[in-house]
């Protein structure tokens, strides 16, 4: 016990204690079981408080008025007709807030307000405290800006082609690489030369993902309360309130210090990583709380969302892989081109992801990776559901269909020929542990029957196969520091209420409810019985968001902890006082008894109360921080994480092949989950993701009019299409896989793996069904059209790109394979440190991240 | 979300009261009915009444009566969804009633009029934006500003005829009373709409729409074909309604209007001209050739341009496909209808 006891030590790796993953099914109470979710009835009956519900006396509302041009120098603004309009509080303009922000530390390039250039349209210019909305909204219209356009970038080969002679302002921004390029990373696993030359077949296949934006039912809202005594809180609709806090005291930092700063998630309406940066919204209603000493809301506008985005980057791929006669993958030279939008928000990040989880699924022997992200004058990019990765798979799992077609294999067996084995490294040096694909796939076979009817169905319908895999979580945070990713305290009240505190925030995935039944689990109680604290920073332990499918991996790990410490506290004096042995205590049904003879024992509470008794107050907390990856090269900070999940799907199409016009009947989907916490939540994270990718794959797209003054096309729900319940197919689900160790009683994600494989077996099926290859994302009716007409003409019946831009690549960090002998660093790296470890006579390793 | 603008609310009782409230205020008033498309537009500010004159208290513009030997008229605030439900007119007019089945969602159904979706606005994708947005593109022709964007060089607006029910009600030769500030008159609705983006409606703007009426149902049948992104909530952009009465094995009358691809229901004139008088049945080889061929010259006078969701290309080619379909839906023999794509 010692330290343990007192409830403190360092944050675990891999949950440790009574409740490995070998634990049976039979024994775990809450666990395994498709519990209620613990806030299911206020959510349904409509009592949920989203932030846009929230009013204070006093409030004041904020407009905030956007940029009409998409990349233009802000020559002059006079505010001052707005300034003097009846029931204007205060107007805030950018030199107000002159500190930058940003999410990630590499790209602090945003202003609350822009001072001196706006960069798409919809750029925050200046934000308006009144009265009511229609007086924000109509002195918005007053307040005057003079703009003088500049050149307009708005898609990667103009964005490519910027001179990087020419005058300063065809730059968006003045930092990045040269021109319009925002990262261009290249990185070489193993010996491409001698990958290619061993094989027996060579494709080179050219892919575009358009891109997409989350659609959260909820738009952004905030609401500012600076109090007299200079304190601040900020309630808003944010996935991440640790770093909103942070972004807060740093562009606040004259007015408010950190302390002071108090943030509150509030639940999401939907988020799908839409809700993961600190936006200019949330910043200015805080500055114009502080200016009016008034609490200060803003509520965005649909279209408003749509210009704050951070959605899926626009990708074109080039990706040329190497075979054997028997499909087995000796190299992959995969290149990714990433149209970023406006601002870097995650994109560094984001462009990692395109090449980061490539090996996880099949075996690639050798790999090169090389990456290029640029600006162009639209909406931010940044996470979306599955954030970077579902663009490659899409491009592998097609290619990968392309294969089996040409070596005459099926679609079934070249994937499973090339499955990673469990407990294995890849070439890139991720740590794939538990590893069910391999089960995912015979499932969803077996139960579509998809190889009795690949390449057999008549004209016009169509089966199509493909799989992902996504990681539990990122395993390093988004700024370095080696503290703990999540972090859980336990208060425990002698009325046997157990409040649980986690900075953790529910976006409507069941966050709150996985703490409730990971303590309840322990604890032996009703997880509807505990009280949930969390996403407040004044009152919990820091968590780092909702976001890279990491909450349930990493909460639950800490809320693990934290219960086992209570129990340990508890277990020793309801021992003392029944009289026997400490390990003969066990604790269910809310009593805490002997083992040996049930009847023996007591009320939880009592246990509390004579525990408290002797120790004095009783509280724990637990924390977790993920493995130390074996990537420990630059650049190898993303992709690694504790455990990976798989997945598998068949998608049937049925094409009308005189109009190109498809629909989807059905989708067999299976994933692979370690071992569901809750079932019920894992089926409903499947099926929205099966959903919202089949959203990606018939019809979403963000689209623009570059040759008109940049706008967005569509920025409304009508219009921007998404399917409806119409779309949805009917939908046959499977969870399999074997608990994992390193999640809490096993436990794997399940909120964005699932949405990956949609895309690339919707275009497989259309492959299937009419025979035309749609490399490119969305996959319209247009398109198949255009596919089925160039087959009829006696062209290729293919549609998609055909190149990529010219990009002149920095030299390739290489990397050597773990069947090279490698060490995980860059081999420039693994001389010096070869080198340093002989001067000191010994080898230190230290873990980088990037 | 977006927010009305200011405006003054007027609940009359009937339809006349109503008219001379607009002929009082001219131009700065407007009826509503369900407002499923005027209260959008107002807060996207493309229309800006000062007077609201909403009909929703005028009993007179309710109501069905007739029957299918002489006629059905139904009042212009019928809802749709009263009208997709209506076991009478289910069995007897089948066409229209699909064709009302398919605008929008439930929901907007249940507000929507007939009369309003008659008098629906145009759309177009550089129109029905917010006040921002169009801010952005320095506003277009048919609001605040002065160039179209869909055609620059163009001296007119290209917005598009939207209205589900619009193409077969012209094909089955509909007509509508219009009350004015002196008197009713009757218009037949293949006359009441031109072919302009601003202009597109040939009425007074104080006159009230209080009345649909169907013709006699004496042998003829009626389809409309929709083409639309999603089964649900999308405007129509191609929306082809087809009415055709046989005589024996041969075509006696045949109309054909194309929606959704224009800025007003286009007549498929050569499509009807060279299908008059032919031979056509169900199911057989050589009719839909003969229809494939008629509906092949529907792609000419078809105007979709690009202001609408889909690419306008291939809305474009799709006409003939959904002429052709459209037509074969009318031809003895053909089931009922029941999809809602396509
Ligand atoms: C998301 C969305 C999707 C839609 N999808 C479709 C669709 O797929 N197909 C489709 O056809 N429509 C669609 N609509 C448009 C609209 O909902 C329907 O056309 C509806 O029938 C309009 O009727 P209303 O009573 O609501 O009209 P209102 O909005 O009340 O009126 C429409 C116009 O007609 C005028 N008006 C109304 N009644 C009269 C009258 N009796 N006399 C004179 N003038 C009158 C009004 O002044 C106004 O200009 C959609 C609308 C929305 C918001
Ligand atoms: S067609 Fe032209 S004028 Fe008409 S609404 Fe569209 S852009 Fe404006």
């Amino acid at each position: 016990m010692g330290a343990d006891a007192a409830g403190s030590g360092a944050p675990i790796e891999r949950p440790e204690g009574r409740y490995l993953h070998g634990v049976p099914d039979a024994d775990l109470k809450v666990v395994g079981k498709p519990w209620r979710k613990i806030d299911a009835r206020a959510r349904v009956t409509g009592q949920t408080r989203f932030a846009d519900d929230l009013f204070a006396p006093r409030m004041a509302y904020c407009k905030l008025l956007r940029s009409t041009q998409a990349h233009a120098r802000i020559v002059r603004i006079d505010a001052s007709a707005a300034e003097a309009m009846e029931g204007v509080y205060a107007v805030l303009l950018g030199k107000d807030l002159p500190i930058t922000f940003g999410i990630l530390p590499v790209s602090q390039d945003e202003h609350t307000l822009c001072i001196d250039k706006v960069r798409f349209v919809g750029d925050p210019v200046a934000a308006v405290a009144a009265v009511d909305e229609d007086t924000a909204w109509e002195a918005c219209r007053k307040i005057v800006v003079e703009y003088e356009a500049l050149p307009l970038v708005t898609d990667v080969f103009t964005a490519a082609a910027t001179d990087p002679e020419a005058p300063h302002e065809h730059r968006i921004h003045d930092y990045g690489r040269l021109g319009n390029f925002h990262r261009q990373e290249n990185l070489e696993f193993g010996d491409l030369a001698q990958g290619f030359g061993e094989s027996d077949l060579v494709r080179e296949d050219f892919f575009f993902f358009e891109g997409n934006t989350h659609l959260p039912m909820e738009e952004h809202a905030t609401l500012a309360t600076f109090d007299p005594d200079g304190k601040l809180c900020v309630q808003s609709s944010t996935q991440t309130p640790h770093y909103l806090h942070r972004a807060l005291a740093k562009v606040l930092a004259e007015h408010v210090p950190a302390h002071k700063i108090r943030v509150i998630a509030c639940p999401n309406g939907g988020g799908f990583g839409g809700k993961s940066d600190p936006f200019s919204h949330e910043i200015a209603v805080a500055m114009l709380s502080i200016r009016t000493g008034r609490p200060v809301k803003v509520t965005l506008t649909r279209e408003e969302v749509f210009y704050t985005h951070r959605g899926r980057h626009p990708v074109l791929m080039r990706s040329r892989i190497g075979v054997s006669r028997s499909g087995r993958i000796k190299a992959l030279d995969f290149e990714t081109h990433l149209d970023g939008g406006a601002y870097g928000s995650y994109g560094t990040a984001s462009t990692f992801y395109t090449g980061a989880l490539q090996c996880v699924t099949y075996h690639v022997e050798n790999y090169w990776f090389r990456g290029a992200r640029y600006f162009t004058n639209k909406a931010p990019c940044g996470p979306k559901r599955g954030h970077g990765t579902p663009q490659p798979r899409f491009a592998l799992e097609v290619q990968m269909d392309k294969l089996a077609v040409e070596l005459g294999l099926d679609p079934v067996r070249i994937r499973k020929d090339n499955l990673v084995p469990a407990n294995s490294l890849t070439a890139n040096w991720m740590r794939v542990g538990t590893m069910a694909l391999g089960r995912c796939i015979d499932q969803v076979v077996a139960g579509s029957g998809f190889l009795d009817r690949w390449q057999k169905l008549p004209h016009g319908k169509g089966v199509g196969l493909a799989c992902s895999s996504y990681l539990s979580g990122a395993g390093l945070p988004i700024y370095w520091n080696a503290m703990p990713h999540s972090g859980v305290q336990l208060k425990l009240d002698r009325s046997g209420l157990v409040t649980v505190f986690c900075g953790s925030t529910d976006i409507g995935q069941g966050s709150n409810s996985i703490l409730a039944y990971v303590v309840g689990e322990v604890l032996g109680l009703d997880p509807q019985d505990l009280r949930i604290v969390t996403s407040d920073t004044d009152l919990t332990p820091v968590d780092l968001g909702s976001y890279s499918s990491r909450v349930t991996l990493m909460t639950g790990n800490a809320a693990l902890q934290a219960a086992e410490r209570a129990r340990d506290l508890i277990a020793p004096h309801v021992a003392d006082k029944l009289g026997v042995p400490r390990n003969r205590i066990g604790f269910a049904k809310g009593r805490v008894f002997d083992v040996s003879d049930p009847d023996q024992g007591m009320p939880f509470a009592d246990a509390v109360q004579l525990a408290e008794s002797k120790l004095g107050t009783i509280g724990t907390t637990g924390s977790y921080r993920p493995p130390k990856s074996p990537a420990r090269y630059k650049g190898g900070g993303v992709g690694p994480s504790a455990n990976y999940s798989f997945t598998a799907a068949v998608v049937e199409v049925d094409v009308d092949p005189e109009t190109g016009i498809y629909t989807v009947p059905r989708i067999f989907v299976a994933h692979d989950i370690g071992r569901s916490i809750n079932p019920c939540l894992v089926m409903g994270q499947v099926e929205g993701s099966v959903y919202m990718g089949l959203g990606e794959a018939m019809m979403e797209e963000m689209s623009y009019r570059s040759d008109r003054f940049g706008v967005h096309k569509i920025p409304s729900m009508l219009d921007y299409k998404s399917p409806t319940t119409m779309e949805m197919p009917e939908l046959i689900t499977w969870l399999v896989g074997d608990p994992d160790p390193n999640g809490p009683f096993g436990a794997k994600e399940a909120g964005q793996g699932p949405l990956l494989p949609i895309m690339p077996a919707v275009a497989n099926a259309v492959f299937d069904a009419v025979g035309v290859r749609v490399d490119e994302v969305p996959i319209t009716p247009e398109k198949v059209f255009e596919g089925i007409e160039r087959a009829r003409k006696g062209k290729e019946p293919r549609v998609g790109p055909t190149k990529t831009p010219h990009v002149d690549w920095p030299e390739a960090r290489k990397v050597r394979t773990p069947w090279q002998g490698g060490t995980g660093l860059e081999v420039e790296r693994e001389q010096e440190e070869l080198a340093a470890a002989r001067a000191n006579g010994g080898a230190s390793r230290e873990r980088r991240g990037d | 979300m977006l927010r009305l603008p200011k405006f003054s609310y007027h609940r009359p009782a009937s339809g006349a009261e109503a008219v001379r409230i607009v002929a009082a205020h001219g131009g700065e008033a407007r009826y509503v009915a369900g407002g499923t498309d005027l209260y959008p537009n107002m807060k996207r500010r493309v229309q800006r009444p000062g007077h609201v004159v909403a009909l929703s208290r005028c009993q007179d513009l309710r109501g069905m009566r007739g029957e299918a030997r002489s006629g059905v008229t139904i009042g212009a605030m019928t809802t749709l969804s009263a009208i997709e439900h209506d076991p009478r007119l289910r069995a007897e007019y089948p066409g229209f009633v699909h064709a009302a089945s398919v605008v929008s969602t439930p929901l907007l159904r249940n507000m929507g009029t007939i009369g309003g979706n008659l008098l629906l606005d145009t759309r177009c994708n550089y129109y029905d934006q917010s006040h921002e947005w169009r801010e952005s593109i320095d506003f277009c022709k048919k609001c605040d500003g002065s160039t179209c964007w869909v055609a620059p060089s163009s001296p007119r607006c290209w917005a598009v005829q939207s209205s589900d029910t619009v193409p077969l009600l012209c094909a089955i030769d509909a007509s509508v009373t219009l009350l004015g500030a002196d008197g009713e008159r009757r218009v037949p609705l293949r006359a009441l709409y031109r072919d302009d983006g601003i202009d597109f409606v040939q009425k007074r703007h104080e006159e009230l729409l209080t009345a649909l009426h169907l013709p006699a149902t004496n042998g003829w049948r009626a389809s409309y074909r929709k083409l639309r992104r999603r089964g649900s909530f999308d405007f129509p952009v191609l929306g082809v309604g087809a009415c055709l009465s046989m005589d024996g094995d041969r075509v006696a009358e045949l109309d054909v209007r194309i929606g959704g691809a224009g800025s007003w229901p286009i007549p498929a004139q050569k499509t009807v001209e060279m299908l008059r008088g032919a031979v056509l049945r169900f199911d057989d080889a050589a009719s839909d050739e003969l229809i494939r061929a008629a509906a092949q010259e529907a792609y000419k006078p078809t105007r979709a341009m690009d202001n609408t969701d889909l690419d306008a290309h291939w809305r474009k080619k799709m006409a003939p496909v959904f002429v052709a379909r459209a037509i074969r839906d009318c031809l003895p023999g053909a089931p009922p209808r029941r999809d809602v794509l396509g």
